[in-house]
């Protein structure tokens, strides 16, 4: 039939359009990242490094490797996980340019064999190194000082992985993994957690030179203010998030944004909590699209009875 | 036949019309729900005030849903009324600062212990009651609870209730 | 003094026609508005464009309730109030998006039904003049509701768009500055583009489309054949009930009841975009809030105006200027740049139909190539090609019309 020829004329110039402009355009503009599932063994590390650096990481992750098959003890790394407090004690308090993180749900949200990178050497483990021309001034770098043989080290890992490790929720998981660096205006978070109400403009102010502070902290370690996360989900393709997220510099060669070890459901977890605040209307898109979608069958079908009831004489 | 024709032609057209009517329902059912205030501003519909700095016959001001309230601490020498609010040993007036005749803000004359409004001659005691027309009714009491020495107000606690009950509120 | 009948009943059919002549209304925009039968589903792309701008109107209406035209509070009341505040504001918003992108793909669908039909030639110059008006309004309220969200593509659009009217090496920053109302693209310059978007191009689209359609009335709708009716004839054969014999049918309801299906199987592809793939119409980078110290990697306009900006890309500034404006205007001359007699479909014009498909696939060709990144020379070349031969199509088309031959009524 003549005008199914012409319908399949135009479906093909238009699919033809869009498949250039959209998928095949984009697989052009962006430069080919393969994801690791969240496994950390340094794989991209040591292919990225320089030719001075190769060798260091590589003694690096496999050392990582031969401390995970250590057994760890739970017991004996709630000691050593003593010192850990010092810092991470949930205060919020800047410390050399970063506010440590909560660790109350680490063996929930980080990968074992990222812990053990990290407390090998935190600017390694979290791909910043080039950062640093010594490792030690890391602002978390001392702990290399404090964890000086591998069983300390596997078990201090143990124990967060057996102890630290309850249900997380994903603002939870947002906020350990995420929040210490990035604010979320959406979600009325910033660098130090959820903004309170205040009565009094005076003290609504007060409170956002302690942001503003705070920011400046973030930024002067950084080089940058890390951007605000409230709609990051729809600017970021998925593809890119969960490369970004695994590791930094595959994706932002030179950035410095540490690796912050997630595992893949800790990721999820947070990707959930990114959706929740930047894409709210998801939800209710999936619940009403079908309905829509069914009535404009229906509407089609009538439409079509009708045309044929107006047309059926005509030739 | 040709009449045949015809009616079957109609009734699909009706049928069709029928159809996007309902669609059309869906459609402005969707875009009331456009119109309606946002969470945002109904979760911002509580103010809550703390009775604890009230002074004897000072009137407060606060602002409640963008209309301003009365909060009047009665002194020793002023009447008490089962329209107050007690916290404590308190008495308070509780009330929308609107005159009930035109929605102008009357002022407190502390002295006289009235509310006078400028836009009419209306007069209130301070109790909320009407002292001289046109105001056909006392000063509105807006939902409260209370939570110790604050007030919350936009929630109906049992208190408000009780004065609803009583028939001492609209 | 016309005669009113005392006994009219009010609102009754008989007191509406005396008073607003109904009947003649109907007679003359619908029941006797006469459409030629041999027709297919093309046909349906102008009231299927009615309806998308019916669509883009009342969306628009719904986000003008809670979008405020101010640099720093743009992109959170679209982003933020009216994505997860306003009750179904995401659903406006995705379905203005969604029919701001399809809108065009109609267009282009129409307007190249028109080209292979032979639908802007004698008689029915100003449809082609008047549907090109609409086209260019159409892009301006395109590009000014782009600016709107105030992200980093609308920014960086605003601000290579405005640039353009510098006029290359004249230099005409003035003229960039008083579009802008400031040096950059700031908040003067979003207000007025609101008011453009929301106001005076809607009413120049309006008071278009209005003209389009009157330009219509009396060459009538062009047919599959491109057979020249006679109207009266065939009018007068539906009348007496000859439904077969006749070549006409009325607008309303026969034509409509074609054009009402044509619409549905549209719409279902309209809201799966709405619903389920509406990325390509809403850009991620557009979620980045507008930055003037920072230009996203990669930028690009949406689809519709790539073809165009890939005539301004591979050409040194003052030619790609040069080369965009003969573009632009070039569309509008089609009715004078054909030189050929025949009122004939494509297929039967010999080397028209050649061009035709060229032009087609060049227009695809340009569209591709203004997306993909220029820096790899493959594409880079692709580009200029494509654009120089876009240039030549002019000429061309004036040169083969010229030489064709005319087709004999009858054969």
């Amino acid at each position: 039939m003549r005008e199914l020829k012409i319908l399949a004329v135009v479906v093909f110039f238009s699919l033809l359009t869009y498949y250039l402009v959209e998928p095949y355009a984009h697989s052009q503009m962006h430069k080919h990242v393969e994801g690791h599932n969240f496994v950390y063994t340094g794989e991209d590390d040591i292919q990225e490094a320089s030719k001075e650096k190769k060798e260091v990481k590589e003694k690096f992750w496999s050392e990582v490797k031969t401390i995970a098959a250590l057994k760890g003890d739970p017991a004996a790394g709630e000691a050593g996980f003593g010192m850990c407090m010092g810092c991470h004690n949930g205060a919020g308090v800047n410390m050399g340019g970063v506010i440590p993180p909560n660790l109350d749900h680490a063996g929930a949200l980080y990968s074992k064999n990222y812990l053990i990178a990290l407390i090998k050497d935190p600017a390694m483990a979290s791909n910043v190194d080039h950062k640093y021309a010594d490792t030690m001034t890391h602002p978390m770098g001392s702990v290399k000082t404090m964890f000086t043989d591998n069983q300390s080290i596997a078990d201090v890992v143990a124990y967060l992985m057996t102890k630290k490790a309850g249900d997380v929720t994903p603002k939870e998981a947002y906020e350990e993994a995420c929040g210490r660096c990035h604010a979320m205006r959406y979600a009325k978070l910033t660098q130090l957690g959820e903004t309170p109400k205040f009565k009094h403009e005076k003290d609504a102010l007060a409170y956002k030179i302690k942001v503003i502070d705070a920011q400046d902290a973030v930024k002067a370690y950084m080089g940058k203010l890390p951007p605000d996360l409230s709609i990051m989900i729809r600017a970021r393709s998925e593809h890119f998030m969960e490369t970004f997220v695994e590791n930094p510099q595959s994706q932002l060669s030179g950035t410095s944004m540490p690796r912050t070890g997630l595992t893949e459901e800790g990721y999820a977890k947070v990707k959930a909590y990114l959706e929740e605040v930047g894409d709210p209307s998801k939800p209710k898109r999936e619940a009403v699209g079908p309905w829509v979608l069914g009535f404009f069958f229906i509407f089609t079908i009538l439409a079509y009875l009708w045309k044929q009831s107006q047309w059926r004489d005509l030739h | 036949m040709q009449e045949e024709k015809k009616g079957r032609r109609d009734f699909m057209g009706k049928a069709l019309g029928a159809w996007v009517a309902v669609g059309g329902i869906g459609a402005l059912y969707a875009m009331k729900r456009t119109w309606d205030p946002l969470p945002s501003v109904k979760a911002a519909g509580f103010t809550t005030i703390d009775l604890a700095d009230a002074q004897p016959n000072q009137l407060v001001v606060e602002k409640w849903r963008g209309k301003p309230i009365f909060v009047l601490k009665k002194s020793a020498d002023m009447k008490k009324d089962p329209r107050d609010v007690v916290v404590g040993d308190d008495h308070f007036l509780i009330a929308i600062g609107l005159c009930t005749h035109l929605g102008c803000i009357p002022a407190y004359v502390g002295a006289e212990h009235k509310f006078k409004c400028a836009c009419h001659g209306g007069e209130f005691n301070a109790s909320g009651e009407v002292l001289k027309s046109p105001p056909p009714s006392p000063l509105v009491i807006p939902p409260f609870t209370i939570d110790g020495t604050k007030l919350v107000l936009g929630e109906a606690g049992p208190e408000f209730k009780k004065l609803k009950d009583a028939g001492l509120i609209a | 003094m016309a005669h009113f009948d005392e006994n009219a009943k009010p609102f009754s059919n008989k007191w509406l026609d005396e008073r607003i002549g109904l009947n003649t209304l109907k007679r003359v925009l619908n029941t006797e508005y006469w459409i030629p039968k041999n027709i297919n589903f093309l046909w349906a792309m102008g009231m299927v464009l009615a309806a998308t701008f019916g669509i883009l109107l009342v969306s628009g209406i719904m986000l003008l309730m809670y979008y405020k035209p101010d640099t720093n509070l743009a992109f959170d009341s679209v982003n933020y109030t009216i994505m997860s505040e306003v009750g179904y504001g995401w659903l406006w918003r995705h379905v203005h998006a969604v029919g701001a992108s399809i809108v065009f793909l109609i267009i282009y669908i129409h307007m190249f039904t028109g080209i292979y039909y032979g639908s802007y030639k004698r008689g029915r110059e100003l449809i082609w003049l008047s549907g090109m008006g609409l086209f260019v309004a159409f892009s301006a309220e395109a590009f000014s509701g782009y600016m709107l969200p105030w992200g980093q593509m609308s920014y960086w659009a605003g601000m290579v768009i405005t640039n353009l009217f510098s006029l290359g090496s004249l230099d005409v920053t003035g003229l960039v500055e008083w579009i802008r109302g400031d040096y950059v693209p700031g908040d003067a310059y979003l207000t007025r583009f609101f008011m453009l978007h929301v106001m005076l191009i809607p009413l120049a689209i309006i008071g278009l489309i209005v003209l389009h359609f009157g330009t219509l009335r009396l060459p009538h709708v062009n047919n599959q054949e491109s057979e020249e009716i006679d109207f009266e004839e065939s009018a007068a054969l539906w009348k007496a009930g000859k439904r077969k014999e006749s070549k006409v049918i009325p607008f309303s309801p026969v034509f409509l009841s074609k054009d009402v299906f044509v619409m549905g199987v549209y719409f279902i592809l309209f809201f799966y975009l709405v619903f389920y793939n509406f990325e390509f119409a809403m850009d991620p980078v557009n979620f980045d809030p507008a930055d003037g110290l920072k230009t996203p990697t990669h930028i690009y306009p949406e689809w519709y105006f790539l073809w165009s900006y890939e005539i301004l890309r591979p050409f040194s500034k003052d030619i790609g200027l040069i080369a965009f404006g003969v573009a632009q205007a070039a569309m509008f001359f089609l009715p004078f740049i054909d030189r050929s007699p025949n009122v004939a479909p494509a297929h039967k014009r010999g080397l028209f139909q050649i061009w035709f498909w060229v032009l087609l696939i060049d227009m695809i060709t340009l569209t591709a190539m203004g997306k993909l990144p220029p820096t790899n020379p493959t594409f880079a070349t692709i580009g200029l090609i494509a654009a120089v031969l876009f240039l030549a199509m002019g000429p061309i088309l004036f040169i083969i019309t010229m030489f064709e031959k005319k087709i004999e009524k009858g054969a």
